[in-house]
């Protein structure tokens, strides 16, 4: 016998805890930290000098830190984005290119190194410019990891649809024009002409009257070292090239014929690979367990046993999976077995019978506005997992004192932090290497990524290189997940179909506030958030709060309508302001749909209204209910306003896939618990659409009002639930108010 | 006792024992990483390679079921020269992949549907691509296999 006990040190977890004051924690050390940060220019010397140090070679010159142009004219960009699928890099490189008029074909995108010279202070500068809370992408973060942002604002974070609008726009952009006018000022020194004379495109800078013309690779040494503009001008819209172009994304040859890497991917000499199974019941610990049934298995070599969880090291993935299913371990159940979803309904319920909110906003007297006999509706939705398709795979050598790890994650800088935090190693003994991502949705941010933590453990006590990597099992169980959470909507009606005030109380681990935006003027309107935190890891699911709070308000929307006798449309629109772009969304997929025209019997159609992320989405789902009770959506048109779209054949394909996962989780999705523990075990009981489950017709169309720039990433998810929902009470009379519908129409 | 086999025209005699599942010996004996690892159970079909022509998922067949068969992975499907499949092609032209990570599944088995079908319909489509894809690059998929198969690229709801 093997068996070790472990003492179980488990503190209770703290049931309750008030979201609000983490979030304004957040946002507070951004602003302060704010001032000092976002004084750095785009060409800050010290953080460019050691760039350059890091990224150029013989006959490379670096500029600002993101762009380096070789001598033979290639042009490297260095992102501080993580390409999860969403198409920024392509588009951040348009944004950079356009304005340093590069020739695309010689224009390259790598991720930046995971160092602090790379940190993204075009973030910072996007979240100082709207401060109305899109840090909620980093929702979960442990104080210990807020305040460390705070001080050393490591930001390389990839969420909150943030790439193009804040990265691209307030860094990308200047770092190509103040290129470009560095190289045109070097040109015009070697060939002894005003610089007003001359002109650029395609990596040339080009002296038309004399018919002389200099490459970017010729001139780049020179340049390089020029002290850049800090606020060069900005080309005019009507001058691009390659923005709002649907130029072909620059990274899918690699993923048409199977040679891009991922970090499931990756090997190095000498590697082994562990897999892990942690307390099934989240917050518990190890405390025992026989480690001879694994070792008895052929090429594993190695049980190690962490705090709360067993991992096998083996020669591959299969001895290491086989000895870990062979293993017994045993958990505590960290005081959590009493919980279980209908627990956490019942905790929301007293809750909001209590009536003590944790935090309010709104305006009006809603109180005096609801009246005596108010409209109520109750609103449940379960924890959602993000289900990307690559599960975790993390590489980790430590070796001569130095840990190297490799992998994607949504925040490369981050993760290397959290590792020089789990080892005690000097930050510059610990580096990351980010690589690409099999999806992510929010799920790879590193303060809820266990993994990091659990593969510096492994690798700190190994000989050799070693491969985690968690079983789709484990990814299932382990998630971070979206809230499951409950609403309770109230709202009175004048006789004239006016909504005289309306009420959201809402439960979950988070206040909502800061991300949304309810765009209808009433006299009244409350949002009432009230904590409840269970055992589980929460996190940033795709479109963060807006899926469930669109649900919520564009479904009882849609009740009221239905209660004033009023046509959905038209009721919002009563309520939309005059000439708003909320309006002019709305009107344009009435109109697209064909909203008025008739439907073949046992088909409706539903639509919903929502902003998130500064981009508002309108979607009308048109649907049928098939023989086995489930929703048959057949055609989804959507109307986008994002103020201005980079590449609009990448954003269209965002608004496809997100309404598809928005229709996903509406339909089929659902992470349960009992007794503490997740129930569900693997994509068989976690069910994702299907091509022939999704929807035959997608009509996607772009507003492009030229307001600032909204997300595109998370923007299309919010409506798809309401509208579907929406969809099937016109179809059927039956109002859906608990998600998934799967679950209520199987009984 | 080696499993001999061929992968991508080439014969192979395999090491692992033979209880090892397949996508295993491709990914980490071979080192042929485009075939992936999803959920282990053939739920998703990230692993989907050609058995004998068949589309198979990978994770959920013993190596030694294969012995003797010809195995297509992913990185068979070009032409010795280099050149992507038609397949492959249609798929760039519609920019399909997202994150990527299940589109090797992916176009392995709809090129095991056109060889099978020749034009398929999209009730063949359905019926035959049931691999998953998160990103919800399904109408972009459909679009590809339609293009490839020399099919008007926008499905039409109710046509045959």
């Amino acid at each position: 016998m093997t068996d070790t006990p472990i003492a179980d040190t488990a503190a209770e977890a703290p049931l309750k805890r008030k979201g609000v004051k983490r979030r304004s924690f957040l946002i507070g050390g951004v602003a302060i930290v704010g001032a000092g940060l976002f004084g750095i220019s785009i060409a800050d010397s010290n953080a460019a000098k050691d760039a350059k140090a890091r990224i150029t070679g013989e006959g490379e010159h670096s500029f600002a830190t993101w762009l380096k142009i070789s001598e033979d004219d290639v042009i490297t960009i260095y992102s501080p984005h993580t390409d999860i699928g969403q198409g920024s890099n392509t588009g951040l490189a348009q944004m950079l290119a356009e304005e340093l008029d590069a020739a695309w074909e010689q224009v390259r995108i790598v991720s930046a190194p995971a160092e602090p010279s790379f940190a993204n202070v075009g973030l910072g500068r996007g979240f100082m410019a709207e401060m109305t809370g899109q840090p909620a992408i980093i929702n979960g973060i442990p104080q210990s990891f807020l305040s460390f942002i705070a001080r050393q604002m490591n930001l390389q974070i990839t969420g909150g649809s943030t790439a193009l609008r804040f990265t691209g726009q307030m860094t990308f952009q200047k770092v190509g024009a103040a290129t470009r006018l560095a190289l045109m000022e070097t040109a015009a020194k070697r060939l002894n002409v005003p610089v007003g004379e001359l002109t650029t495109q395609d990596s040339r800078v080009i002296h038309a009257k004399s018919s002389q013309s200099l490459r970017y690779g010729e001139l780049a040494a020179e340049a390089a070292t020029l002290s850049l503009d800090n606020e060069p001008k900005l080309k005019d819209p009507t001058q691009y090239r390659l923005m709002r172009q649907s130029m072909q994304r620059l990274d899918i040859p690699f993923k048409v014929d199977g040679s891009v890497q991922y970090g499931m991917d990756f090997a190095i000499p000498n590697m082994r690979v562990a897999t892990i199974q942690a307390a099934p019941v989240r917050g518990g610990k190890l405390t025992s367990v026989d480690t001879a049934p694994a070792l008895a298995i052929k090429g594993v070599e190695k049980v190690i046993k962490l705090d709360d969880a067993v991992a096998v090291v083996a020669k591959g993935y299969w001895p290491a999976i086989s000895g870990l299913r062979a293993l017994a371990p045993s958990f505590t159940d960290g005081g959590h077995a009493g919980i279980s979803t209908a627990s956490i309904f019942a905790a929301h319920d007293a809750l909001f019978a209590k009536g003590e909110a944790d935090g309010e906003a709104g305006e009006g007297d809603v109180q005096a506005g609801l009246g005596t006999k108010p409209i109520e509706a109750k609103y449940q939705v379960p924890f959602l997992h993000h289900a990307m398709m690559e599960p975790f795979a993390l590489t980790a050598q430590y070796k001569d004192g130095k840990l190297e790890i490799w992998g994607g994650m949504q925040d490369p800088l981050a993760t290397k932090m959290m590792a020089v935090e789990v080892s005690g190693l000097d930050a510059d003994d610990v580096t990351f290497h980010p690589m690409i991502i099999g999806g992510s949705f929010g799920r790879r941010l590193p303060m809820y990524m266990e993994i990091v933590g659990q593969v510096t453990k492994l690798a700190m006590q190994l000989p050799y290189p070693v491969k985690l990597i968690w079983s789709r099992e484990e990814e299932v169980a382990q998630g971070a997940y979206r809230p499951q959470s409950s609403a309770v909507l109230t709202a009175s009606l004048t006789d004239k179909k006016r909504i005289t005030a309306f009420r959201n109380d809402y439960a979950q681990p988070e206040s909502a506030e800061s991300e949304t935006v309810f765009p209808y003027i009433l006299p009244a309107v409350s949002r009432r958030h009230f904590g409840h935190v269970s055992n589980q890891q929460t996190g940033a699911w795709r479109s963060v709060n807006s899926t469930q709070q669109g649900f919520y308000n564009e479904s009882f929307m849609d009740e009221l309508a239905h209660a004033a006798g009023e046509d959905p449309v038209i009721f919002r629109r009563n309520h939309l302001k005059a000439d708003s772009r909320h309006l002019r969304v709305l009107d344009e997929v009435a109109a697209r749909s064909g909203w008025n025209t008739p439907l073949p019997a046992g088909r409706g159609r539903g639509v919903a209204l929502v902003e998130s992320f500064k981009t508002i989405v309108a979607m009308v789902v048109e649907t049928s209910v098939g023989e086995d009770g489930m929703p048959k959506v057949h055609k989804v048109t959507t109307v986008v306003d994002a103020g201005s779209i980079v590449n609009p054949d990448a954003a269209m394909a965002q608004i496809e896939g997100g309404t598809i996962m928005g229709l996903s989780s509406a339909i089929g999705e659902a992470i349960t618990l009992e007794k503490g523990k997740v129930q569900q075990s693997n994509l068989s009981d976690y069910p994702l659409m299907t091509m022939a489950q999704s929807p035959l017709v997608q009509d996607i169309h772009f507003l492009n009002s030229g307001a600032p720039m909204g997300g595109i990433g998370e923007p299309g998810v919010p409506p798809a639930a309401p509208a579907l929902a929406n969809a099937l009470f016109a179809a059927t009379g039956k109002r859906v108010r608990n998600l998934p519908i799967m679950t209520q129409a199987k009984g | 006792m080696a499993i001999e086999t061929s992968i991508n025209g080439k014969a192979v005699a395999l090491s692992a024992e033979p209880d090892t599942p397949l996508l295993w010996v491709i990914r980490e004996e071979l080192g042929l990483t485009g075939t992936k690892f999803g959920c282990g159970i053939a739920a998703c079909g990230a692993c989907t390679v050609h058995v004998n022509g068949e589309p198979t998922r990978s994770c959920s067949v013993p190596v030694s079921e294969v012995a003797g068969k010809s195995i297509t992975t992913i990185e068979g499907l070009k032409s010795a020269d280099g050149t992507l499949h038609a397949v492959q092609k249609a798929w760039i032209a519609a920019q399909v992949p997202q994150c990527g990570y299940c589109q090797s599944g992916q176009i392995m088995a709809a090129v095991a549907l056109i060889e099978k079908t020749g034009r398929p319909s999209d009730a063949q489509i359905d019926a035959a691509m049931t691999n998953l894809c998160r990103c919800g690059t399904y109408p972009r998929i459909r679009k590809a296999i339609r293009a490839a198969t020399g099919q008007a690229a926008q499905a039409v709801e109710g046509a045959v």
